[in-house]
Protein backbone atom coordinates (compact mmCIF):
# COMPACT_ATOMS: atom_id res chain seq x y z
CA UNK A 1 0.00 0.00 0.00
CA UNK A 2 0.68 3.65 -0.11
CA UNK A 3 1.90 5.27 2.82
CA UNK A 4 0.17 8.77 2.01
CA UNK A 5 -3.15 6.76 0.96
CA UNK A 6 -3.39 5.17 4.00
CA UNK A 7 -2.31 7.71 6.04
CA UNK A 8 -5.25 9.75 3.92
CA UNK A 9 -7.59 7.35 5.00
CA UNK A 10 -6.87 7.52 8.61
CA UNK A 11 -7.09 10.93 9.30
CA UNK A 12 -10.45 11.35 7.16
CA UNK A 13 -13.19 12.85 8.90
CA UNK A 14 -11.60 12.73 12.36
CA UNK A 15 -13.78 15.43 14.45
CA UNK A 16 -12.22 15.24 17.62
CA UNK A 17 -8.93 12.90 16.70
CA UNK A 18 -5.57 13.66 18.56
CA UNK A 19 -2.91 12.50 16.56
CA UNK A 20 0.87 11.67 17.70
CA UNK A 21 3.12 11.24 14.60
CA UNK A 22 6.48 9.61 15.08
CA UNK A 23 9.95 11.04 13.84
CA UNK A 24 10.40 10.86 9.97
CA UNK A 25 8.27 10.15 7.08
CA UNK A 26 5.03 9.20 9.62
CA UNK A 27 5.35 13.00 10.67
CA UNK A 28 5.57 14.11 6.71
CA UNK A 29 2.60 11.58 5.69
CA UNK A 30 0.35 13.15 9.04
CA UNK A 31 1.02 16.55 7.58
CA UNK A 32 0.46 15.48 3.76
CA UNK A 33 -2.84 14.70 4.88
CA UNK A 34 -3.83 18.01 6.19
CA UNK A 35 -2.30 19.98 8.82
CA UNK A 36 -4.18 20.28 12.00
CA UNK A 37 -3.67 21.64 15.42
CA UNK A 38 -4.99 18.59 17.13
CA UNK A 39 -1.20 16.83 15.22
CA UNK A 40 1.44 16.41 17.62
CA UNK A 41 4.39 15.98 15.12
CA UNK A 42 7.39 14.64 16.81
CA UNK A 43 10.70 15.31 15.09
CA UNK A 44 12.96 13.89 17.45
CA UNK A 45 12.65 11.82 20.92
CA UNK A 46 12.73 7.77 19.01
CA UNK A 47 10.96 5.26 20.48
CA UNK A 48 8.52 7.68 22.67
CA UNK A 49 5.46 8.28 20.31
CA UNK A 50 3.18 5.35 21.63
CA UNK A 51 4.29 6.54 24.93
CA UNK A 52 3.08 9.93 24.35
CA UNK A 53 -0.05 8.39 23.17
CA UNK A 54 -0.46 6.44 26.39
CA UNK A 55 -0.05 9.94 28.92
CA UNK A 56 -2.26 11.55 26.47
CA UNK A 57 -5.30 8.73 26.01
CA UNK A 58 -5.22 8.47 30.36
CA UNK A 59 -5.47 12.12 30.18
CA UNK A 60 -8.26 12.47 28.00
CA UNK A 61 -10.51 9.56 28.04
CA UNK A 62 -13.28 11.34 26.32
CA UNK A 63 -10.75 11.59 23.38
CA UNK A 64 -9.78 9.37 20.97
CA UNK A 65 -6.46 9.00 20.40
CA UNK A 66 -3.73 8.10 17.43
CA UNK A 67 -0.28 7.43 17.54
CA UNK A 68 0.96 6.90 13.58
CA UNK A 69 4.68 5.88 13.47
CA UNK A 70 6.69 3.64 11.72
CA UNK A 71 8.82 0.05 12.43
CA UNK A 72 11.76 1.55 13.12
CA UNK A 73 10.47 4.11 15.61
CA UNK A 74 7.89 1.14 17.27
CA UNK A 75 10.88 -0.99 17.72
CA UNK A 76 12.91 1.54 19.52
CA UNK A 77 10.26 1.59 22.05
CA UNK A 78 9.38 -1.91 22.22
CA UNK A 79 8.91 -2.67 25.63
CA UNK A 80 6.19 0.58 25.23
CA UNK A 81 4.00 -1.94 23.97
CA UNK A 82 3.99 -3.87 27.58
CA UNK A 83 3.86 -0.75 29.14
CA UNK A 84 0.61 0.47 27.57
CA UNK A 85 -1.25 -3.64 27.39
CA UNK A 86 -0.90 -3.27 30.69
CA UNK A 87 -2.56 0.25 31.19
CA UNK A 88 -5.24 -0.64 27.87
CA UNK A 89 -6.85 2.93 27.71
CA UNK A 90 -9.80 1.95 25.48
CA UNK A 91 -9.16 5.30 23.34
CA UNK A 92 -5.92 4.48 22.34
CA UNK A 93 -4.99 3.17 19.06
CA UNK A 94 -0.99 2.61 18.09
CA UNK A 95 -0.47 2.82 14.08
CA UNK A 96 2.80 1.12 12.73
CA UNK A 97 3.43 2.28 9.38
CA UNK A 98 5.50 -0.96 8.32
CA UNK A 99 7.71 -0.91 5.60
CA UNK A 100 10.38 -3.03 6.71
CA UNK A 101 13.11 -0.35 6.29
CA UNK A 102 14.65 2.38 7.96
CA UNK A 103 13.28 4.74 4.68
CA UNK A 104 15.30 7.85 6.66
CA UNK A 105 18.73 6.65 6.84
CA UNK A 106 18.97 4.83 3.56
CA UNK A 107 16.49 2.36 3.68
CA UNK A 108 18.49 -0.28 5.65
CA UNK A 109 16.21 -3.84 6.07
CA UNK A 110 14.60 -3.33 9.76
CA UNK A 111 13.83 -6.13 12.16
CA UNK A 112 9.96 -6.51 10.66
CA UNK A 113 11.81 -7.16 7.31
CA UNK A 114 13.53 -10.35 8.76
CA UNK A 115 11.87 -12.16 11.74
CA UNK A 116 9.81 -9.99 14.14
CA UNK A 117 5.97 -9.06 13.69
CA UNK A 118 4.73 -5.98 15.78
CA UNK A 119 1.53 -7.46 15.72
CA UNK A 120 2.45 -10.47 17.68
CA UNK A 121 4.61 -8.54 19.97
CA UNK A 122 1.56 -6.40 20.62
CA UNK A 123 -0.66 -9.18 20.75
CA UNK A 124 1.54 -11.25 23.15
CA UNK A 125 1.50 -8.13 25.26
CA UNK A 126 -1.88 -8.19 25.91
CA UNK A 127 -3.41 -5.75 23.22
CA UNK A 128 -7.28 -6.96 23.19
CA UNK A 129 -7.23 -6.23 19.40
CA UNK A 130 -3.60 -6.32 17.23
CA UNK A 131 -4.33 -6.76 13.66
CA UNK A 132 -1.97 -6.65 10.01
CA UNK A 133 -3.68 -4.76 7.65
CA UNK A 134 -2.49 -5.64 4.70
CA UNK A 135 -4.98 -3.85 1.86
CA UNK A 136 -6.80 -0.85 1.77
CA UNK A 137 -9.99 -2.60 2.30
CA UNK A 138 -8.43 -3.48 6.08
CA UNK A 139 -7.54 0.17 5.96
CA UNK A 140 -10.79 1.41 5.87
CA UNK A 141 -12.35 -1.09 8.13
CA UNK A 142 -9.63 -0.23 10.88
CA UNK A 143 -10.73 3.27 10.46
CA UNK A 144 -14.90 3.04 11.10
CA UNK A 145 -13.80 1.79 14.49
CA UNK A 146 -10.96 4.75 15.31
CA UNK A 147 -13.56 6.68 17.27
CA UNK A 148 -15.48 4.20 19.03
CA UNK A 149 -13.03 3.86 22.27
CA UNK A 150 -14.33 0.58 22.28
CA UNK A 151 -10.82 -0.95 22.69
CA UNK A 152 -6.88 -0.36 23.03
CA UNK A 153 -5.78 -1.20 19.43
CA UNK A 154 -2.86 -1.91 17.67
CA UNK A 155 -2.28 -1.93 13.84
CA UNK A 156 0.58 -2.74 12.20
CA UNK A 157 -0.01 -1.34 8.15
CA UNK A 158 2.16 -2.80 5.67
CA UNK A 159 3.19 -0.17 3.43
CA UNK A 160 5.50 -0.05 0.27
CA UNK A 161 9.01 1.74 0.50
CA UNK A 162 8.30 3.58 -2.24
CA UNK A 163 9.44 7.19 -1.75
CA UNK A 164 7.28 10.02 -1.40
CA UNK A 165 7.66 14.09 -1.25
CA UNK A 166 8.40 15.30 1.69
CA UNK A 167 5.46 17.25 3.56
CA UNK A 168 7.00 19.63 6.37
CA UNK A 169 5.15 20.35 9.14
CA UNK A 170 6.53 23.53 11.82
CA UNK A 171 9.72 22.40 13.20
CA UNK A 172 9.35 24.30 16.14
CA UNK A 173 8.27 22.39 19.28
CA UNK A 174 7.12 24.76 21.42
CA UNK A 175 4.55 25.88 18.84
CA UNK A 176 3.96 22.52 18.66
CA UNK A 177 3.32 21.56 21.73
CA UNK A 178 1.23 24.79 22.31
CA UNK A 179 -1.35 24.95 19.55
CA UNK A 180 -1.80 21.95 20.46
CA UNK A 181 -2.83 22.06 24.05
CA UNK A 182 -4.58 25.24 22.93
CA UNK A 183 -7.15 23.37 20.57
CA UNK A 184 -7.40 20.38 22.98
CA UNK A 185 -8.20 22.95 25.72
CA UNK A 186 -11.03 24.56 23.56
CA UNK A 187 -12.37 21.57 22.54
CA UNK A 188 -15.70 20.41 24.66
CA UNK A 189 -16.42 17.22 24.18
CA UNK B 1 2.71 5.99 59.90
CA UNK B 2 4.83 2.93 59.14
CA UNK B 3 7.38 2.88 62.74
CA UNK B 4 10.06 1.71 60.24
CA UNK B 5 9.65 5.00 58.26
CA UNK B 6 9.53 7.49 61.00
CA UNK B 7 13.05 8.63 62.51
CA UNK B 8 13.22 9.53 65.71
CA UNK B 9 12.29 13.34 64.52
CA UNK B 10 9.18 12.14 63.37
CA UNK B 11 9.87 12.56 59.84
CA UNK B 12 8.08 10.48 57.16
CA UNK B 13 9.34 11.64 53.80
CA UNK B 14 7.85 8.70 52.09
CA UNK B 15 4.85 10.33 53.09
CA UNK B 16 5.10 13.61 52.80
CA UNK B 17 6.61 12.90 48.87
CA UNK B 18 2.51 11.45 48.59
CA UNK B 19 1.17 14.59 49.96
CA UNK B 20 3.27 16.66 47.88
CA UNK B 21 1.86 14.76 44.98
CA UNK B 22 -1.79 15.11 46.27
CA UNK B 23 -1.16 18.90 46.83
CA UNK B 24 -0.38 19.65 43.70
CA UNK B 25 -3.29 17.12 41.84
CA UNK B 26 -1.04 14.16 40.39
CA UNK B 27 -2.64 12.48 38.35
CA UNK B 28 0.02 10.17 36.68
CA UNK B 29 3.03 8.38 38.19
CA UNK B 30 5.05 6.27 35.89
CA UNK B 31 7.74 4.52 37.83
CA UNK B 32 10.69 1.68 37.40
CA UNK B 33 10.85 0.56 40.48
CA UNK B 34 13.36 1.33 43.90
CA UNK B 35 13.15 -0.12 46.89
CA UNK B 36 13.84 3.26 48.53
CA UNK B 37 10.50 4.66 46.39
CA UNK B 38 8.56 1.11 47.15
CA UNK B 39 6.49 2.90 49.86
CA UNK B 40 5.17 5.73 47.55
CA UNK B 41 4.24 3.52 44.89
CA UNK B 42 2.27 1.48 47.37
CA UNK B 43 0.51 4.84 48.55
CA UNK B 44 0.00 5.61 44.88
CA UNK B 45 -1.22 2.36 43.78
CA UNK B 46 -3.69 2.71 47.05
CA UNK B 47 -4.93 5.90 45.64
CA UNK B 48 -8.27 5.99 43.74
CA UNK B 49 -7.33 9.55 42.10
CA UNK B 50 -3.68 8.07 40.83
CA UNK B 51 -2.83 6.00 38.07
CA UNK B 52 0.71 4.25 38.24
CA UNK B 53 1.99 3.14 35.20
CA UNK B 54 4.81 0.76 35.78
CA UNK B 55 7.47 1.03 32.80
CA UNK B 56 9.68 -1.27 31.19
CA UNK B 57 12.81 1.14 30.94
CA UNK B 58 13.01 4.81 32.09
CA UNK B 59 12.79 6.69 28.86
CA UNK B 60 8.89 5.71 28.39
CA UNK B 61 8.11 8.05 30.93
CA UNK B 62 9.77 10.93 29.97
CA UNK B 63 7.65 10.39 26.86
CA UNK B 64 4.39 9.93 28.82
CA UNK B 65 4.52 12.86 31.00
CA UNK B 66 4.56 14.86 28.18
CA UNK B 67 1.57 13.03 26.62
CA UNK B 68 -0.15 13.28 30.07
CA UNK B 69 0.58 17.33 30.55
CA UNK B 70 -0.86 18.19 26.53
CA UNK B 71 -4.12 15.96 27.87
CA UNK B 72 -4.38 18.27 31.31
CA UNK B 73 -2.56 15.76 33.29
CA UNK B 74 0.20 16.18 35.82
CA UNK B 75 2.75 13.28 35.92
CA UNK B 76 6.11 12.75 37.94
CA UNK B 77 8.44 9.79 37.12
CA UNK B 78 9.84 7.69 39.73
CA UNK B 79 13.45 5.98 39.08
CA UNK B 80 16.50 5.42 40.62
CA UNK B 81 19.89 6.66 39.54
CA UNK B 82 20.80 4.08 36.78
CA UNK B 83 17.86 4.73 34.61
CA UNK B 84 18.75 8.44 34.37
CA UNK B 85 21.36 7.27 31.89
CA UNK B 86 18.36 5.28 29.77
CA UNK B 87 16.74 8.33 29.54
CA UNK B 88 18.74 11.42 27.76
CA UNK B 89 17.90 11.62 24.51
CA UNK B 90 14.28 11.30 25.58
CA UNK B 91 14.77 14.64 27.79
CA UNK B 92 15.62 16.13 24.41
CA UNK B 93 11.48 16.47 23.88
CA UNK B 94 11.24 18.10 27.37
CA UNK B 95 13.84 20.77 26.09
CA UNK B 96 12.82 20.94 22.55
CA UNK B 97 9.03 21.93 23.67
CA UNK B 98 9.81 23.20 26.85
CA UNK B 99 7.26 20.54 28.92
CA UNK B 100 7.53 21.08 32.46
CA UNK B 101 8.68 17.88 34.30
CA UNK B 102 9.33 16.25 37.61
CA UNK B 103 11.63 13.40 38.23
CA UNK B 104 12.17 12.16 41.54
CA UNK B 105 15.54 9.84 41.54
CA UNK B 106 16.25 7.65 44.22
CA UNK B 107 20.15 7.57 44.33
CA UNK B 108 22.44 4.76 44.54
CA UNK B 109 26.39 4.01 44.15
CA UNK B 110 26.55 5.95 46.95
CA UNK B 111 26.77 5.45 50.66
CA UNK B 112 27.18 2.22 51.44
CA UNK B 113 26.60 0.43 48.18
CA UNK B 114 27.45 -3.08 47.90
CA UNK B 115 27.53 -3.31 44.49
CA UNK B 116 30.31 -1.57 42.33
CA UNK B 117 27.93 -1.88 38.69
CA UNK B 118 25.85 0.99 40.38
CA UNK B 119 28.67 3.66 40.82
CA UNK B 120 29.71 4.88 37.35
CA UNK B 121 25.86 6.13 36.32
CA UNK B 122 25.70 7.33 40.35
CA UNK B 123 28.48 9.47 39.73
CA UNK B 124 27.54 10.34 36.58
CA UNK B 125 23.87 10.94 37.21
CA UNK B 126 23.44 14.48 38.21
CA UNK B 127 26.01 15.98 35.40
CA UNK B 128 24.12 14.18 32.71
CA UNK B 129 20.70 15.93 33.86
CA UNK B 130 22.22 19.11 33.98
CA UNK B 131 23.55 18.62 30.42
CA UNK B 132 20.41 18.07 29.38
CA UNK B 133 19.10 20.94 30.48
CA UNK B 134 17.01 20.10 33.79
CA UNK B 135 17.66 22.02 37.38
CA UNK B 136 18.98 19.16 39.71
CA UNK B 137 18.37 19.56 43.78
CA UNK B 138 19.71 16.67 45.80
CA UNK B 139 18.30 16.29 49.42
CA UNK B 140 20.35 15.15 51.90
CA UNK B 141 18.18 15.39 55.03
CA UNK B 142 14.76 13.83 55.81
CA UNK B 143 12.78 16.97 56.55
CA UNK B 144 14.18 18.56 53.76
CA UNK B 145 12.53 15.69 51.18
CA UNK B 146 8.33 17.23 51.45
CA UNK B 147 8.86 20.86 50.99
CA UNK B 148 11.60 20.11 48.09
CA UNK B 149 9.33 17.92 46.12
CA UNK B 150 6.44 20.51 46.92
CA UNK B 151 8.41 23.23 45.46
CA UNK B 152 9.62 21.42 42.22
CA UNK B 153 6.21 20.23 41.28
CA UNK B 154 5.24 23.63 42.01
CA UNK B 155 7.82 25.12 39.67
CA UNK B 156 7.19 23.04 36.97
CA UNK B 157 3.61 23.39 36.46
CA UNK B 158 3.41 27.04 37.56
CA UNK B 159 6.09 27.89 34.67
CA UNK B 160 7.27 25.31 32.83
CA UNK B 161 10.43 23.83 34.60
CA UNK B 162 12.28 20.87 34.13
CA UNK B 163 13.31 19.76 37.58
CA UNK B 164 15.03 16.37 38.79
CA UNK B 165 14.94 15.66 42.52
CA UNK B 166 18.11 13.39 43.78
CA UNK B 167 17.31 11.58 47.31
CA UNK B 168 20.57 10.56 48.56
CA UNK B 169 21.40 7.05 49.43
CA UNK B 170 22.73 8.35 52.90
CA UNK B 171 18.82 9.58 53.45
CA UNK B 172 17.42 6.41 52.15
CA UNK B 173 19.36 4.34 53.92
CA UNK B 174 21.63 1.52 52.75
CA UNK B 175 20.12 -1.12 50.80
CA UNK B 176 19.49 -4.10 53.21
CA UNK B 177 20.48 -7.79 52.07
Amino acid sequence: MNRREVVSILCSKRENLLIVSGLGSPTYDVHAAGDSDKNFYLWGAMGGAAMMGLGLSLARPDNSVLVITGDGEQLMGLGALATIAVQKPKNLTIAVLDNEHFGETGMQKSHTGHTVSLTSVAKASGFPVALDLITMSDVIKSHDKLLNNENLTFLNIKVSTQQVKRSLPILDGIEIKNRFKRSIENTEI
Amino acid sequence: MDSDTKNKNGINWEKDIFDAFKFANIKQVPYVPDAGHSKVIDMVHSDPDMNPIVLTTEEEGVASCCGAWLGGDKSVLLMQSSGVGNCINMLSLLSNCNFPFVTIITMRGEFGEFNSWQVPMSSATKGSLRLMGLNVQRVEQKEEVGPTVNAALYSAYSSDQRIAVLLSQKLIGRKKW
